[in-house]
């Protein structure tokens, strides 16, 4: 789940990392306040859960009033790669003298988590990752949640010469980690990680993303997520144990296992069809989620025909025939069923499918080939 | 021949009272799988299916042998329970469990590394090495025994495989589900080494899908060290692209994890990838000539 910079900064501030003074402002006299307080000049950042904003025109730096106003309604105005734009930040513009880079994250492929650092930060970092690798410092935990300052101590000074801020680095590192284990993250990046005009080093951005598995530990941290960026059919779903995302197309697709349900889009498209949404139900499914599945596609006017595509394993194929039955009962279904079982109990489910009088298939490649041609009719 | 479990494999269910846990059990049992014993702590003495429940992993090794586990236990759970696994030797584990925060991982692969034991998993189908014994979830009877090697991050995808591979008379020697999640304790690459090692395997099927790094690993490894043939499905070709993860996470990965890059680069090694699954058996055929 990723949160805003405002929100990260504010995480930051709460684990001792320093950020510069500022709020976040919905209306230009709060923004005028808020500068009122850091003092000019500020810099004006809209909040926004998607990149480039920068390029975009969502920051920009201001030193009076007048140009406070200005700036903030232009900026409020903005269409960032599709979002509006409806939360600004207010922070103490800083006087940057160098940018570096720092983030904890998780090396997937080593299964362990990793800092990324780099005297050489901002906008371009990934671009520096590509042509000058050398240049990108990644040093492992190996498994401890702790900094081992004598294996660290060599690195932070390949970072910094000086003494004093090889100490600063080290211990807003440290702060760092402590968010990232406490708060179960995926990332914490702190990107550009600046030394100011009186030579300290503090966090000029703040991006945090966490971990979704773990968020049923943290309840404290769902009530950050900005629903403008959910999807509120997906965001059902998933409370519901689905896991949707909603596409173009016409041919309504529920399928279990992500894999299976890529594979049979990826099949629906090159047979010539194309896929209204992408819809696992998961394993170990019972008949009220799908159920739940046909109510949450059939809410898509555009779909032509559902193609129902499963291989039992841990799901059970007469879980998912009861459950096409029930929802057979309880709701209306105004396009063609094609239902594909094949797998763990297959047998018990064709016999409720078929004396319920429904056709099914054993082959994937012509049941696709059937809700193809069912969406072009 | 086969790879990682045979007709001699004795394995323990973690989890063996619950819904998941029992219904597998059983289907592991009748399909001829030696399940010795079952954990669910608290309710050593009872018995599921006939198979006897321990308390603990260290007393249901002591009193059966087993030299393999299976996890059926819930997320919050299952790290724990990994850890039984490893902190007592069971040289293999295998976990079904779905939804495992990425930290609990970390810190089990940790244990791993410091441990002789190989994960499975999480996330996963489980393995099968057909007529001989079953170990997860999947179907037991789309499976024919034979000598293809089939390995996948997918569950149900790889039913899809199987199924074609069956249909056509191509039995498989082992299929390998390795699990969808970030951290997996085994990838591509290991388990393509056992299948060019096992003379039992003749040529190899490999499932991947977008995201991560594993195929492009996998393509490398095939290209230096795998003679045997190699015939791949690349899923989510007309998948949505997927969420970035800030700059660490492009940093981190450090190249192009979309289909066609996959599918690109695996042909570069010298596999054959199709465009549908049931196009595998044709294509081994042709490669096994």
């Amino acid at each position: 789940m990723k949160i805003h910079e405002y929100q990260a900064r504010s995480l930051f501030a709460q684990y001792g990392i320093p950020v510069a003074d500022g709020d976040i402002a919905q209306t230009p006299d709060e923004a005028i306040l808020i500068a009122r307080k850091t003092g000019f000049p500020v810099v004006i950042k809209a909040q926004v859960l998607v990149g480039g904003r920068g390029k975009a025109g969502g920051v920009k730096v201001v030193s009076n009033e007048a140009d406070l106003v200005l700036e903030f309604n232009r900026i409020k105005n903005l269409n960032i790669k599709g979002y509006s734009v409806d939360r600004l930040l207010i922070a103490k513009a800083i006087d940057i003298k160098k940018e570096y880079y720092l983030a904890v994250t998780i090396d997937n492929i080593k299964g362990d988590v990793v800092i990324i650092a780099s005297a050489e930060g901002g906008v371009e970092i990934e671009e520096t990752a590509k042509t000058h690798p050398d240049k990108i410092i990644k040093f492992y935990m190996q498994g401890i949640k702790t900094l081992d300052e004598t294996r660290w101590a060599p690195v932070v000074a390949q970072l910094f010469s000086d003494a004093r801020l090889q100490k600063s680095a080290t211990s807003i590192l440290e702060k760092l980690l402590k968010l990232f284990f406490d708060k179960d993250c995926s990332l914490a990046e702190i990107n550009p990680f600046v030394i100011n005009g009186e030579g300290n080093l503090m966090a000029a951005d703040a991006k945090v993303i966490f971990d979704d598995n773990a968020l049923d530990s943290h309840p404290e941290l769902v009530a950050l997520r900005d629903m403008k960026y959910e999807d509120a059919d997906e965001l059902e779903a998933k409370g519901k144990g689905l896991s949707f995302v909603k596409l173009e197309g016409n041919v309504g697709c529920i399928v279990n296992g992500a894999g299976l349900a890529m594979g049979t889009m990826d099949t629906v498209n090159l047979l010539g069809g194309k896929p209204a949404n992408f819809l696992d139900v998961g394993g170990s499914s019972n008949p009220e989620k799908v159920l739940n599945a046909l109510k949450i596609i059939l809410r898509n006017k555009d779909i032509k025909v559902i193609l129902i595509n499963i291989f039992g394993g841990i799901t059970r194929c007469d879980d998912i025939a009861n459950g096409i039955l029930t929802a057979l009962k309880q709701i209306n279904i105004p396009v063609p069923l094609v239902i594909r079982l094949t797998g763990t109990n297959e047998k018990e489910a064709k016999v409720l499918l078929t004396q319920a009088g429904l056709t099914t298939y054993t082959s994937m490649r012509q049941a696709v080939n059937e809700a193809v041609k069912a969406s072009k009719s | 021949m086969s790879i990682l479990i045979d007709q001699n494999t004795k394995v323990i269910v973690q989890g063996i009272t619950g819904r998941d846990g029992s219904f597998h059990a059983k289907q592991m049992l009748d399909y001829g799988t030696k399940v010795v014993g079952g954990v669910t702590p608290g309710k050593g003495g009872q018995e599921v299916n006939g198979i006897p429940v321990f308390n603990s992993v260290k007393e249901a090794k002591d009193k059966t042998g087993c030299n393999a586990a299976v996890i059926y236990v819930p997320a919050k759970f299952a790290k724990a329970a990994m850890l039984e696994d490893i902190a007592n030797a069971i040289p293999l584990i295998i976990c079904i469990t779905e939804g495992i925060p990425v930290l609990d991982m970390v810190e089990v692969k940790t244990a791993l590394g410091k441990s002789q034991c190989r994960l499975i998993g999480p996330n996963c189908p489980g393995l099968i090495s057909p007529g001989k014994a079953k170990i997860g979830i999947m179907p037991g009877h789309i499976h024919k025994a034979g000598d293809i090697g089939v390995i996948s991050r997918s569950g149900t995808l790889t039913y899809e495989v199987v199924f074609n591979l069956t249909a056509n008379d191509m039995g498989q020697s082992t299929c390998v589900g390795l699990g969808g999640d970030p951290i997996i304790g085994t990838r591509f690459v290991d388990v393509l080494k056992m299948f060019q090692e096992d003379p039992g395997t003749r040529g190899i099927v490999m499932v991947g899908e977008i995201g991560g790094g594993d195929e492009q690993l996998a393509a490398e490894y095939i290209r230096k060290f795998v003679t045997k043939p190699v015939v791949s499905f690349i899923a989510g070709r007309t998948a949505p692209a997927g969420k970035r993860m800030g700059h660490a996470g492009a940093i981190i990965s450090s190249g192009d994890s979309t289909a066609e890059a996959k599918m690109q680069m695996l042909r570069d090694a010298g596999v054959t990838v199709v465009d549908f699954p049931d196009e595998i058996p044709q294509a081994l055929a042709a490669r096994l000539k």
